[in-house]
């Protein structure tokens, strides 16, 4: 049967397999992600396997990267568009421990990003992989909890409940885009949950140049969009959908097109918007101080 | 036996890759890490396919001889089934090519069941040939496949149009191969 010892990256930690993942897993989630990409947009149950990490941090997209991953690789992982939160170092620590990949915070140096609930501001290639990591994979739980007869909606291709209910939505909140989760049509066929990204980040899924994959862990889906891919926001014509950011300009940078956050600055009330994505915006402010 | 990859885990996840690339751009050709030895009438890219995603939970359909079903046996542990239809992976090595319409193609609310085929192809080139267009393509890739049925346009418009059932396709040429996944449709002659 096959070899179980092999060679380990140099600097990785040899009580591991590469990766953390056993190859049978790896196996196992590679052929789920090939069928993935060929029918984009379809969510595929897998065989999840746990995580020395609890749910929530994202094993899902952890276990794609796990099945992705090779010494050739630069991991970029953000948490809300930072790459300095405790769980987007704790994710890059794991990784760089079990399989030695060099990581990075720069969005143009990384060639796969694990991202919990944003997209880089910064335009993808053709050489970066997305993989997203998502809690509730299905788009339709909230209008219909059997999940047998979700599976039956998604092969009939019948989404007019979603619209009833998104146009519910819209017409109370009064706009299309201020929210997240927002649902996608992927290549005109599968509606599809974008994961928690804002929908500002909506439009950055439609014919994008790089490859993106979703990991969902506790409910044990893979699915994907395919490179250059139509992906549409749903919307209605009289509630078009339009991705919505906060009317200001960054504190930091002065970017006027970036998602950005809200920051409560003192105990009186004071308050800042800054970018979400923190490398876009030291990017942005250090062409700034070259410019000056 | 022959031996399989030089190095399991990481040649496997370089042969994954190509296959994800491959599948994620249609038409566009991948090289991979070639295993050291082949077993007679295989060749690189179909071997490193193989060992990359053939295991006990993958029975698996060939037409190759004795020693290459000998080695798939040793190597990944797949159960070899005689008929193509209960195949969820057919290595197909010889001049005739089972018909995409006999293979497993999933169900409705399982497409994802759908059979891959790796076909071993005489050649793959791309700039002419087949006109490839759909997800993963900016706007359309040309693909040239020497070896495959002169009916394979017409087998593949009937398999695309059973989206999203249906069955994708691994072609390999030496050390190289590209795939066409059930959503790329193709037209003949540019
Ligand atoms: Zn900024």
């Amino acid at each position: 049967m096959t070899a179980s010892a092999h060679m380990q990256a140099p600097d990785t930690d040899p009580g591991y397999n590469f990766a953390y993942l056993d190859e049978a897993t790896k196996r196992m989630i590679r052929r789920t992600l090939l069928k993935a990409i060929a029918i984009p947009g379809h969510q595929i149950p897998f065989g999840a396997r746990e995580m020395p990490l609890p749910y929530g941090w994202g094993t899902g997209g952890i276990q794609v990267t796990a099945s992705i991953l090779g010494p050739d690789d630069t991991l970029k992982v953000i948490d809300q568009g930072a790459d300095d939160t405790t769980n987007a170092v704790s994710i890059r620590r794991f990784f760089h421990r079990v399989a030695g990949v060099r990581t990075t915070t720069r969005t143009a140096e990384a060639t796969i990003i694990q991202t919990r609930h944003r997209i880089p501001e910064r335009p993808l290639t053709e050489g970066q992989v997305m993989v997203f990591q998502v809690p509730m994979p299905e788009p339709l739980f909230k209008l219909e909890p059997r999940l047998a007869e979700t599976r039956r909606l998604h092969a009939l291709g019948d989404y007019s409940l979603a619209q009833v209910k998104l146009y519910e939505d819209i017409a109370r909140q009064g706009e299309g885009g201020s929210s997240y989760s927002h649902p996608v049509m992927v290549n005109h066929r599968y509606l599809m949950s974008p994961s928690p990204i804002p929908g500002f980040d909506n439009p950055k899924l439609h014919m994008s140049p790089a490859l993106m994959l979703f990991g969902a862990g506790r409910e044990k889906k893979i699915y994907a969009v395919p490179p250059y891919t139509s992906v549409v926001s749903l919307d209605f014509d009289d509630h078009p959908f339009r991705p919505v950011r906060a009317p200001h300009a960054c504190a930091a940078c002065g970017s006027t097109t970036s998602y950005l956050d809200e920051i409560v600055t003192d105990d009186r009330g004071g308050r800042m918007f800054v970018c979400s994505d923190t490398d876009h915006c030291a990017e942005n402010q250090m062409a700034r101080k070259a410019a000056e | 036996m022959k031996t399989g990859f030089t190095d399991p885990v990481l040649d496997a996840q370089a042969g994954f890759r190509a296959l994800m690339q491959a599948m994620a751009r249609p038409g566009r050709v991948q090289q991979v890490i070639p295993p050291p030895e082949l077993p007679a009438g295989l060749e690189a890219a179909a071997a490193a396919t193989i060992l990359t995603l053939a295991d006990a939970e993958t029975p698996l359909w060939t037409d190759a001889g004795e020693e290459a079903r000998a080695w798939i046996t040793f190597h990944t542990g797949a159960p070899l089934v005689a008929e193509p239809a209960s195949a969820m992976l057919l290595l197909n090595t010889g001049a005739t090519m089972p018909a995409l319409a006999t293979l497993h193609a999933g169900e409705d609310e399982t497409p994802q069941d759908g059979a891959t085929l790796i076909r071993q192809v005489t050649g793959l080139a791309e700039g002419s040939g087949w006109r490839l267009t759909g997800p993963g393509i900016e706007r359309e890739h040309h693909l040239a496949v020497m070896g495959v049925p002169g009916d394979f346009p017409a087998q593949w418009r009937a398999n695309a149009a059973r989206f999203p059932r249906g069955v994708d396709v691994v072609l390999c040429a030496g050390g190289r191969l590209a795939a066409l996944p059930r959503s790329v449709a193709l037209r003949e002659g540019g």
